[in-house]
């Protein structure tokens, strides 16, 4: 993050007198960047600020009145409004039922592709294909196949004897479902980063432990898994966040249903904002998602900063 | 049995395994695929592979039943869009930013930074009111402008910094020597050093507008404006229904060019999300 490399000769060219070389390097640099500071600053800063104005409002966009509240909006979403702790809830259920079995999955499947052999790069693309699906495509297409009666998946498990359940329909199916097909989605994506990681262990590491008689499971517990520690957490953090961001594959799965039993956050900000149009509510929810992920970069950065030392 | 022999079925359970766990990556890929060759009956009968009549003219139907075709050169030439701004304006400011000594850069970057924390759902209402006081809903730019200097541009301006801070400085400084300008620099020198990068941050920042799906749905109203994954949700019957056979056929063809173009450049793309998922 520092100034590093700031011994690079400055530019030649045209003069113009009064201006040193180190002022025009600064204009330069300040030209060169304007583009991303202007849009920054117009597209993120401001809507930033404004969000957090917005939040201390009364503004229903059907009255057309805005009036200024304060703190109502965060007392009724912490106090009042029943929905707010169900859709909080929701959320904290899917990331932790989404980032465990996002990792332990990606966890196995990292260290079994992790070295070469006949196929791996077969299985890898595989495992990473839906990570470049569009999410609208991916959710259209298990909707489809997690139908109740009719659905390929309840089909195939009653051709075995199995009743499934209408997985999207019922409450308690719903989540588990969304879950699942969300981790199905990402799961490639945390492979690659822990293939990355194994692939930087030494493999004499390894083969010092097997000498010494170590199991397979030894060698892991004791050689391999404390060396991955520091990707462990970054993949944690990255993967709880990334779960707190999910809208389009819970919108068009389940809709937030059954019984508002899959609202998460990020849903929730826009069904307040873009469906019931309580402007000043869905910029205080916002704020607090704004926290929360805030919290949790936070935490990152405390990690990557510890792992550089 | 010999070690060989155990070495042999050890690999074959493993590859067996690996097969079965595959299952559900490939699965939903064929299923969308045969399913759109279905007719909307044969869709709800005995699940099989393999239609027992393939209807071609579903995928005629698509393209009839709402301006899809139009709807796919939207996404097109949007991502397009977002991918040539992108790639120019995060390689200038990155450049600047490891490079070049300047008062405040320090201070720029700490607020640069703020943006990779911040998710677009915090920002849309806001963003909402800012596009429609432009009097730009209903149009396309609002989803060029947002994911150019969102927190995904500012993830490719750190992308190219940090590939930029790494390059060896001593062709830079010849080209000064040279009588080169810093643009001329940054054109001539470092950006064709920097290939890996750019590939990379093309591809991420192209299927990012790609995939854009909640963009798309707060701003877009207009049939004909609509973006690939706002048409695919958009196949119903006039009760809401699904009408399965035309979205899966409708989805097929949004998601196998980009299928295929990841089968041949496999091992680039997957580097690419590797890069920015570490470093961004």
């Amino acid at each position: 993050m520092s100034r590093a490399n700031t011994t690079s000769k400055p530019a030649r060219g045209f003069r113009v007198p009064g201006l040193s070389l180190r002022r025009r390097e600064a204009i330069e640099a300040w030209l060169m960047t304007s583009p991303t500071i202007i849009g920054f600053a117009i597209f993120f800063l401001g809507p930033l600020i404004a969000v957090m104005v917005y939040s201390m409002a009364e503004w229903n966009l059907l009255s057309r009145k805005m009036t200024f509240v304060g703190l109502a909006n965060y007392t009724d979403a912490l106090t009042v409004n029943a929905d707010f702790w169900q859709v909080m809830g929701n959320s904290v259920i899917f990331a932790a039922g989404l980032v465990p079995l996002n990792m332990a999955l990606a966890l196995a499947l990292a260290l079994c592709l992790s070295r070469p052999f006949f196929g791996v790069v077969f299985f890898r693309t595989i495992f990473f294909a839906p990570v470049v699906t569009s999410a609208v495509a991916w959710a259209i297409v298990w909707k489809f196949l997690l139908q109740g009666e009719a659905g390929a998946v309840n089909q195939m498990l009653a051709s075995v004897g199995i009743d499934g359940p209408n997985w999207l329909r019922e409450p308690d199916w719903a989540m588990a479902a969304v879950i699942v097909t969300r981790v199905i989605k990402m799961v490639g994506l945390n492979m690659i980063l822990y293939i990355a990681a194994l692939q930087t262990i030494p493999r004499d590491y390894e083969e010092a432990a097997r000498l010494e008689g170590a199991t397979h499971w030894q060698v892991f517990k004791m050689v391999i898994w404390p060396l991955l520690a520091p990707t462990t957490l970054i993949i944690m953090v990255i993967t709880t966040i990334g779960s707190f961001k999910v809208f389009d594959h819970i919108y068009l799965m389940t809709g937030g249903g059954p019984e508002n039993g899959t609202l998460v956050l990020a849903f929730y900000i826009y069904q307040q904002a873009f469906e019931f149009f309580e402007v000043g509510y869905a910029s205080a929810l916002a704020i607090i998602m704004f926290v929360i992920v805030l919290a949790l970069t936070l935490v990152q950065f405390a990690l990557r900063r510890k792992q550089v030392r | 049995m010999t070690t060989k022999q155990w070495r042999t079925l050890n690999r074959v359970l493993w590859t067996v395994s690996l097969l079965i766990a595959a299952v559900p990556f490939v699965f939903p890929f064929l299923w969308m695929l045969s399913s759109g060759f279905k007719s909307a009956s044969e869709i709800f009968g005995q699940p099989s592979l393999i239609p027992t009549v393939w209807h071609w003219e579903n995928f005629v139907e698509v393209f009839q039943y709402q301006p899809f075709a139009r709807q796919y050169f939207n996404s097109v030439y949007i991502a397009l869009s977002v991918t040539g701004l992108t790639l120019i304006i995060a390689s200038l400011a990155g450049y600047a930013l490891a490079r070049l000594r300047f008062a405040g850069a320090g201070l720029l970057m700490l607020f640069l930074v703020s943006a990779l924390m911040v998710p677009e759902e915090v920002t849309i209402v806001p963003n909402f009111f800012l596009i429609r006081w432009m009097g730009l809903t209903d149009t396309h730019l609002p989803l060029i402008l947002l994911p150019v200097f969102g927190p995904h541009g500012v993830m490719a301006t750190f992308l190219m910094r940090q590939y930029f801070v790494a390059l060896p400085k001593e062709l830079e400084e010849a080209g000064r020597m040279d009588g080169l300008t810093t643009l001329g620099v940054w054109w001539k020198i470092a950006l064709p050093m920097s290939r890996p990068a750019l590939a990379a941050v093309a591809i991420i920042t192209f299927l990012f507008s790609w995939n854009l799906f909640l963009e798309p749905l707060v701003f877009l109203s207009s049939l004909e404006l609509f973006t690939l994954p706002l048409a695919l949700s958009n196949f119903t019957d006039p009760y809401g229904a699904p009408l399965w056979h035309l979205q899966l056929a409708a989805t097929s063809l949004a998601v196998l060019p980009i299928l295929a173009v990841y089968i041949i450049a496999q091992r680039q793309i997957v580097e690419s999300f590797a890069m920015s998922g570490v470093k961004g």
